[in-house]
């Protein structure tokens, strides 16, 4: 039995979600708790934002994001990815930054333009 | 001349200024002291805007883009790098940048959103050594986000404000250690979902009921002292001593609106919210000069800014089209039990075309619970049902306006009954 906060919305039931038994999730209060409960467990993924250099801009950062969530057990690894690299402005919004991370299918992307 | 004077460039101003566009005004100045549009959403790089008003999980870059971008499409004016330092009574507005010098500005309108500054050490004063390494949790942001800078790599973090939180985080992806959240009172001020995906996440300790005690190191922080805090009396309880050697203290304890402008234009502030004291279309105590966004009191989401502001920019502009309205009754809004403030304080019934919206907030942890409303003569005329309230969450009610015609006396109290279990 693992015990766990939902986050879907503000009212943070507590789940508990039974992993030997098939994963029944008990204490939601509504649906969207309990699929929660049992992805979180199953499959816990992450939208993941950093920042990377950037040349030629107004500021030395630029922001990227995940363009979907990744495994949470792949963030760190994920996170090393963006060491190095270096971008040179102009660069869109929705420009990518990596591709394909760690072969997740997701890519880093820029979060802003910066001309 | 302009028909609207917007003060800050942040989500609040953008809104407020593209609102007040739609609805015809046509010279509009929208006046940053900062080299961009945006605000404080350019340094919160994380996601989680925007849920409630686009649908969709954003950063903080790309919630203001779309203002900037919707901004881009209108003849609104926007000078950036430029202070205003500045209201007069009669709305002239002062302002300063290199390239035009001091400028007096003339305006029928006037909108203030300069947001809020974040309360530092000196506040909340805590005992020991003044080494550095003691950074408000934004000034943090702002620095790894924007500037490119590491500030720490073994961090404490006073406060469970969601800048702290979400600096947790960050700094834990970056490679720093973050051994510990401490919180005042016996509830994180924070979002749920920030504690759950910030701290839990990567198993950073959060102290309830704690606070620091004492910062020590010559120069740099070297360690501090945590302790255990009585929850009535708020005091340190002796022999409850933890330490912690860090090199970096996050302070995360809590905003301020910026209203020196809004004081010296001699607008009545609320010492509850420190912000300007406004009516229902955002309109403060001086005619003409409205106020929205964290300027009047601390959002903790984006989204309910957006709204506010729009309202702001559609009564803007229908006072600088001239358009003139009779006030039959003012309806003085009050705060009853556990409810610590609400936003609007004032309401014109008049002036509501259909619904009023109320924000406010509790002091302390509810489960099941009802807001109530009392008219004047103190009879119930709403009552509104909540399964839980907490004091980091801003609560909404909305008031038809039949309900306010109707209402004796010269005005409602909101406030907090819980059901017994
Ligand atoms: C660090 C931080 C993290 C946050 N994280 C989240 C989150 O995760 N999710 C969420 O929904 N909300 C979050 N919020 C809340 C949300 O971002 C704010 O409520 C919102 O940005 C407030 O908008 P604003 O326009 O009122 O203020 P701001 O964004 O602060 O904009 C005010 C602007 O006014 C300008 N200004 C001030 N004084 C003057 C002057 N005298 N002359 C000219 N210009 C001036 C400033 O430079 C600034 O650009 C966060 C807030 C902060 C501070
Ligand atoms: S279970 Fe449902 S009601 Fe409870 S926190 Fe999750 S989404 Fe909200």
């Amino acid at each position: 039995m693992t015990e766990l906060t939902c986050i879907v919305c503000p009212r943070g039931c507590r789940l508990k979600v039974d992993t030997e038994n098939g994963y029944r999730v008990t204490g939601h209060s509504c649906e969207k708790g309990e699929a929660y409960g049992k992805n979180e467990l199953l499959n816990p993924t992450r939208v993941v934002t950093s920042t990377v250099k950037i040349t030629g801009a107004m500021h030395r950062r630029i922001p990227v994001k995940t363009n979907g969530a990744i495994p949470k057990k792949l963030i760190f690894e994920a996170m090393k990815l963006l060491d190095g690299i270096e971008l040179k402005a102009p660069v869109k919004l929705g420009d990518i930054v990596v591709k394909d991370i760690l072969g997740t299918g997701i890519d880093f992307v820029a979060s802003r333009d910066m001309l | 001349m302009y028909d609207l004077i917007v003060i800050g460039g942040g989500p609040a101003g953008l809104a407020a200024a593209c609102e007040a566009y739609e609805q015809g005004l046509k010279n509009i100045l929208i006046i940053e002291r900062d080299r961009e549009l945006g605000g404080i959403l350019n340094q919160c790089i994380h996601n989680g805007f925007g849920l409630h008003y686009f649908k969709e999980e954003l950063t903080g870059p790309e919630y203001a883009g779309r203002f900037i971008k919707m901004l881009n499409d209108t003849s609104v004016e926007v000078k950036l790098d430029t202070m205003v330092l500045d209201i007069t009574k009669n709305r002239e507005v002062h302002a300063v940048n290199t390239s035009d010098g001091y400028q007096i500005l003339k305006t029928r309108s006037v909108i203030l959103a300069m947001g809020c500054r974040e309360r530092t050490r000196g506040a909340i004063s805590i005992p020991g050594d003044r080494p550095s390494g003691v950074f408000t949790a934004g000034a943090a942001q702002r620095y790894m986000n924007i500037e490119g800078y590491m500030v720490g790599r073994r961090v404490v973090i006073l406060g469970s404000g969601d800048i702290g939180l979400i600096m947790a985080r960050r700094m834990t992806l970056e490679g720093a250690e973050v051994l510990a959240c401490v919180e005042l009172n016996p509830y994180s001020s924070g979002l749920n979902r920030n504690i759950v995906q910030c701290l839990g996440d990567y198993n950073i300790p959060l102290y309830l009921s704690h606070t620091i005690t004492k910062i020590e190191g010559s120069g740099r922080v070297e360690r501090v002292v945590v302790s255990r805090v009585d929850d009535s009396t708020k005091k340190p309880i002796p022999g409850t001593e933890i330490s912690f050697d860090c090199d970096t203290v996050l302070l995360s304890v809590g905003l301020i609106p910026e209203n020196e402008l809004t004081k010296n234009a001699g607008i009545a502030i609320d010492p509850r919210t420190n912000g300007a004291i406004v009516y229902e279309n955002m309109e403060t105590s001086l005619p003409g000069v409205f106020a929205c966004g964290n300027v009047v009191h601390v959002h903790d989401l984006v989204d309910y800014v957006t709204e506010e502001s729009k309202r702001a920019g559609r009564a803007a502009a229908a006072f600088a089209k001239g358009l003139s309205q009779t006030d039959e009754k003012v309806l003085a809004m009050k705060t009853g039990n556990a409810v610590t403030y609400t936003v609007p304080q004032k309401l014109r019934p008049m002036r509501i075309e259909k619904l009023a919206d109320i924000f406010f907030r509790v002091n302390r942890v509810f489960g099941e619970a009802s807001i109530l409303v009392f008219d004047g003569d103190g009879k119930q005329i709403a009552k509104f049902k909540r399964d839980y309230l907490v004091p980091g969450e801003m609560e909404h009610i909305v008031l038809p306006r039949k309900l306010l015609d109707t209402a004796g006396g010269d005005s409602l109290t909101v406030s907090i009954e819980e059901v017994q279990a």
